[in-house]
């Protein structure tokens, strides 16, 4: 199994370490894996991306102009990333300030506002871990226990009293991600 | 091995490299910060080797510096290296064929971003010439090693310091943006302690480490105003330059076997290509991959061999075409030899580096 992953958005909004989340659980089920980030001013504001590849087989290109699942949290990253979903791929969004909405057909759409819910409970440094609860309900690439291994080594010790926040926000994730119908 | 060193671990090629050193015995690092390679300062910093092993870490005020400190270091025997990207590499062309006129050994890390000038922080794979033909004047090589994963990023930082001190040269890492910055599993080297000055006395009898009763002063130069003797010293590292060539090469042929066509590519590139090679196997096309990984010394004989079976060649990089040089030259004229390039720090994607097949053979 391959997943090739893309994950876009404002930078600040996490994409890179949520990125950094999934590539850490799947080294800890010992799936070889891929974290390429844009590492231009994008950090510093613009619009950040992380190309994340999990797979059974030794991995070739970190690089990729196709992706089995695609999560765009700003409108300009929809607008790049919705092409480049491979047919019957996966396209999961943030509806935050998003005015022109998925369209194709050919993939599996998925809704998922979860600035709006982190903002609404005081919560917005979970959106990235909302997010990944979200793509975890509608594919279930690594383990939840795995994850929250992984976020342990992410995490510097001096923030793991906040496993449980992040626990929690995964499992909100999973309830507040939506099928969307184009 | 100890079990530490066996452990998995996940970590950018930037990073690699600095863990790398530290566990090989270096010495001293010294460097000054540039994008894309900057962790590898930031991570010795870290790390905080001079605590444990003893390796000096010092930020340079200049790449100048940096390998002037490096030329000193090697001087003395001792394993010593700098990184820097593009621009800064441009700046220490000077020290390097000093050293390779001095005959000294050191390693320069080159993580490649996109020229002319302060060009672009994004990848790039044109200073192939710079690194292979001889960026800084004068009759030299030295090794240049193109590592294409994170894993390679550490052995290779490992490896060029045994090429460095086995032919007295300084050898090169030549690396890009995206190998430097991306995350993979690693397994780091295992540790290996700094030589003592007694050990580097006797393996480098030409250090100076200070003059001993039983010896004449060492005395290390690339001066000598003699012509007979300079004609000397140029053929005596000719002729190691020749045991490279005939000792070193390196390269990894993905299903040459069969392949009616072979991408030759290396470093970021030779991925990208192995995945072009998925995609054109599952449309029926016989395509290859031919990855140097020693850019010098090249495996001419390996590509003139493959030409005879082979329709093509298409050279794959992310320059104006810099390598296809060396391909058409082991070609020598027998098959079509194409390229296809992206500049300015653009990674082509493995779609297009197919479609570039497809359109120049098919």
């Amino acid at each position: 199994m391959t997943e090739e992953i893309i994950i876009s958005g404002f930078g600040g909004q996490g994409v890179l370490s949520m990125g950094k989340i999934l590539a850490y659980s799947g080294l800890v089920q010992g799936q070889e894996v891929s974290w390429m980030p844009s590492y231009g001013p994008e950090q510093r504001g613009g619009t950040a991306n992380v190309t994340v590849i999990l797979s059974n087989e030794r991995i070739s290109s970190p690089v990729l102009n196709a992706y089995d699942t695609a999560i765009v949290l700003n409108q300009p990253s929809l607008e790049k990333f919705e092409p480049m979903v491979k047919p019957g791929g996966t396209l999961i969004f943030d509806g935050n300030g998003m005015h022109k909405l998925p369209t194709r057909t050919d993939i599996r759409v998925y809704q998922i506002n979860a600035t709006e819910y982190a903002y609404a409970n005081n919560a917005s440094k979970t959106i990235n871990m909302i997010i990944l609860g979200g793509l975890l309900k509608v594919r279930p690439i690594v383990e939840i226990e795995n994850v929250l291994k992984g976020l342990k080594k992410t995490l510097p010790p001096r923030h793991h009293h906040l496993l449980p926040l992040n626990e929690k926000a995964i499992h909100t994730g999973m309830d507040l991600i939506q099928s969307f119908t184009v | 091995m100890t079990k530490h060193s066996e452990e998995i671990t996940l970590m950018k090629g930037n990073e690699a490299v600095a863990h790398a050193a530290v566990r090989c015995g270096c010495d001293g690092y010294f460097g000054y910060p540039i994008t894309p390679q900057s962790e590898i300062l930031e991570t010795l910093m870290e790390i905080e080797p001079w605590k444990t092993t003893g390796m000096v870490v010092l930020q340079a005020e200049s790449e100048v510096a940096s390998i002037n400190m490096v030329y000193g270091g090697a001087g003395c025997g001792k394993k010593v290296m700098t990184t820097s990207s593009s621009p800064g590499v441009s700046l220490m062309q000077e020290g390097v064929s000093y050293m390779a006129g001095a005959e000294l050994p050191g390693v320069i890390v080159n993580v490649m971003r996109g020229g002319p000038g302060l060009g672009t922080i994004q990848p790039s794979q044109a200073d192939y010439f710079q690194a292979v033909k001889g960026g800084g004047h004068g009759d030299y090589r030295m090794p240049v090693l193109a590592p294409a994963s994170v894993q390679e990023m550490a052995d290779f930082t490992v490896l060029a310091f045994d090429l460095a001190f086995k032919y007295l040269t300084p050898t090169m890492i030549l690396a890009d943006g995206i190998i430097g910055q991306m995350m993979e599993k690693v397994i780091l080297p295992p540790f290996r302690p700094r030589r003592t000055e007694d050990e580097i006395r006797e393996q480098c009898p030409w250090a100076t480490l200070g003059k001993t009763p039983e010896r004449d002063p060492n005395y290390i130069s690339s001066l000598e105003l003699r012509s007979e003797e300079m004609e000397k010293i140029n053929l005596r590292l000719q002729a190691r330059y020749r045991e490279i060539e005939k000792h070193e090469v390196r390269y990894e042929e993905i299903q040459c076997d069969d392949a009616e066509y072979i991408f030759v590519a290396f470093g970021t590139m030779a991925r990208v290509c192995q995945k072009a090679v998925e995609l054109a196997r599952a449309e029926g096309i016989k395509a290859g991959l031919l990855r140097p990984v020693t850019l010098f010394p090249y495996p001419t004989q390996r590509v003139s061999v493959l030409a005879q079976t082979v329709k093509g060649f298409l050279s794959v990089e992310m320059s104006a075409g810099q390598m296809v040089e060396d391909v058409r030259l082991a070609v020598s004229g027998t098959v079509p030899v194409e390229f296809y390039g992206r500049m300015g720090g653009i990674v082509p994607s493995p779609s297009e580096v197919l479609n570039a097949l497809k359109t120049k053979f098919l």
